[in-house]
């Protein structure tokens, strides 16, 4: 029998895997130690932990395992990687730029820098959710020192052009950071190829525990450094002092081995029954995907249901666990600002659904989630009298409706 | 955020959605909100002259649970007044009977100015002055 809610809100959050628990448990009972205890074998132990970790997670990304910072996840990563290099490069300058749909984990501490003498060029995405290579040239100058762009998109999966980017950001001596939250371990990220200074990623978008996550800092070509943000022991090469979530850090290896190992099949298993999704509701009418559909993360859709009213649309799909808009927004009523950079009006960003697929989706809570929607769609829409108006052939951005 | 159980069972189960012919001379039709608001509700009542009584009242919404909740529930009071005890309705006794948190309390106000809507049109048909609708 089918299980329900079904999960299908993977880009808010992934359930742990099994196999990552395992690898888990010594680490929460029996080797507890500390990892920084340098005079005794629960020390060692705890430290053997997180040394195979380091390597396990720097093979995901191809870096070397001395360039991985251990965080609390992602949003501190973002933290200590803008901060950090603007406090680090103050004598170069001050400039940052970076886009209008990052997490709020980038756009909020760019605005703290704002306040403490930065200054942030926000560039604006076109519909389809992507950043104009023009516009990031023309935005250099000699005095930024960091362009932080996003590899995919939380809400609409969407992937920009990494490669460009930090050629470009190199090419005026800037240093690229990207915030991989939603790609590492979803789809092949490499920091050489890919010419990534730093980057930011976490354990529980890719079915490793909550509260573990890592900033990858180049050491060499060049060697970047970032200030650290909190005071105290020195760990993780001064960067970031705090002791180590050994159990954490334990599991966020394991979950970057299975990625590396499963990836491409997982990719390919959940980009067929994404677009299965996605083509069963498009049959609807007035039904949009929203952001690129070429360049996306393989288990992301995020689509909009015209004339239907986000939060009633929520209610109706109360047997699958979607969010619309980012779940970091989902308590307030305002529409996404993501989906609002890309252009859609107020209604049509109110009536979008994320769908964020995982390892552990099958096809037939897909099929499930078809009908479900496609029924409570169609149930709103009989009750909305925007639909019934829009059959009549009425053009409803012409009526002059009154404002409460 | 948590629906009480008459937010959910007008929601399931809306009771009279639907459209009245609003080219009858008896049928008030209000329209009001908007679609970047979140909330556009329609609410018509058809009205017997003679006594002065709503026979009929039909509704669609364009919004929340609560928005729909509020509508659907002011459809089933309004059968069987006079235009007059409709007149009377207020928003919060919709709050009260389906439990609206504070957030919600717009929609309660928003079936209250459909109501008053659809009377006035209801009027002005009918030669009588349109109401004074207080905007919110």
């Amino acid at each position: 029998m089918l299980k329900l809610p079904i999960y299908l809100d993977n880009n808010a959050t992934t359930p742990l895997d099994p196999r990552v628990l395992e690898a888990m448990m010594p680490y929460l009972t029996d080797v507890f130690g500390n990892a920084a205890s340098r005079n005794h074998p629960f020390g060692w132990a705890a430290e053997e932990g997180v040394d195979y970790a380091r390597t396990q997670i720097a093979q995901l990304i191809g870096c070397d395992s001395k360039e991985i910072i251990f965080t609390s996840g992602a949003t501190e990563g973002d933290n200590l990687g803008i901060k950090g290099v603007f406090e680090m490069y103050a004598q170069k300058g001050n400039h940052v730029i970076t886009t209008t749909t990052e997490h709020k984990a980038v756009l909020d501490t760019c605005k703290h820098l704002e306040k403490i003498g930065g200054r942030v060029t926000y560039l604006p995405v076109d519909e389809l959710g992507l950043i104009s290579l023009e516009d990031l040239e023309a935005a250099m100058t000699p005095e930024t020192i960091l362009v932080t762009i996003m590899y995919g998109n939380n809400e609409t999966g969407t992937i920009q052009p990494i490669r460009e980017i930090a050629a470009i950001a190199h090419k005026h001596g800037a240093l690229f950071m990207t915030d991989g939250t939603q790609a590492v371990g979803k789809i092949p990220v490499d920091v050489n190829a890919d010419g990534i200074d730093i980057m930011a990623f976490t354990a529980h978008k890719m079915y490793g525990p909550k509260g573990i996550g890592a900033l990858y800092v180049r050491r060499k070509n060049p060697r970047v450094k970032v200030t650290a943000q909190m005071d105290g022991g020195g760990h993780e090469r001064g960067m970031r002092s705090g002791t180590l979530n050994v159990p954490g850090i334990v599991g966020m290896g394991k979950a970057c081995e299975l990625a590396r190992q499963e990836m491409a099949a997982d990719a390919a298993r959940l980009s067929v029954m994404r677009d299965r999704l996605q083509t069963e509701l498009m049959t609807m009418e007035e039904t949009y995907v929203n952001g690129s559909v070429e360049s996306r993360l393989p288990h992301v859709a995020n689509i909009s249901f015209k004339y239907v009213e986000g939060e009633g649309l929520m209610m109706g799909v109360k047997d699958l666990a979607v969010s619309s808009g980012s779940a970091c927004t989902s308590a307030s009523l305002e529409p996404s600002y993501v989906l609002k950079a890309l252009g859609l009006s107020d209604d049509l960003a109110h009536s979008s659904l994320r769908f964020g697929l995982s390892r552990f989706t099958t096809d037939e809570q897909i099929d499930y989630a078809i009908n479900h929607v496609k029924e409570a769609v169609t149930k709103l829409r009989e009750m909305s009298p925007l639909w019934e108006m829009h059959k009549e052939g009425i053009d409803l951005s012409k009526i002059e409706w009154a404002e409460h | 955020m948590a629906y009480s159980d008459k937010v959910i069972d007008h929601y399931s189960n809306p009771r009279n959605v639907g459209t009245l012919d609003k080219s009858k001379k008896n049928v008030g039709t209000g329209l009001v909100g908007a679609p970047e608001c979140g909330d556009v509700m329609r609410l018509q009542i058809e009205v017997d002259e003679a006594t002065n009584t709503i026979t009929d009242a039909k509704f669609k919404t364009f919004g929340c649970g609560s928005a729909i909740a509020s509508s659907s529930l002011a459809t089933e009071w309004l059968k069987g007044k006079t235009v007059d005890e409709a007149l009377a309705i207020d928003n919060m006794e919709i709050v009260e009977e389906l439990a609206l948190p504070p957030v919600k309390i717009h929609c309660s106000v928003l079936a209250e100015d459909a109501i008053k809507s659809a009377i006035s049109d209801y009027r002005v048909k009918n030669g009588l002055p349109a109401l004074e609708l207080a905007h919110h």
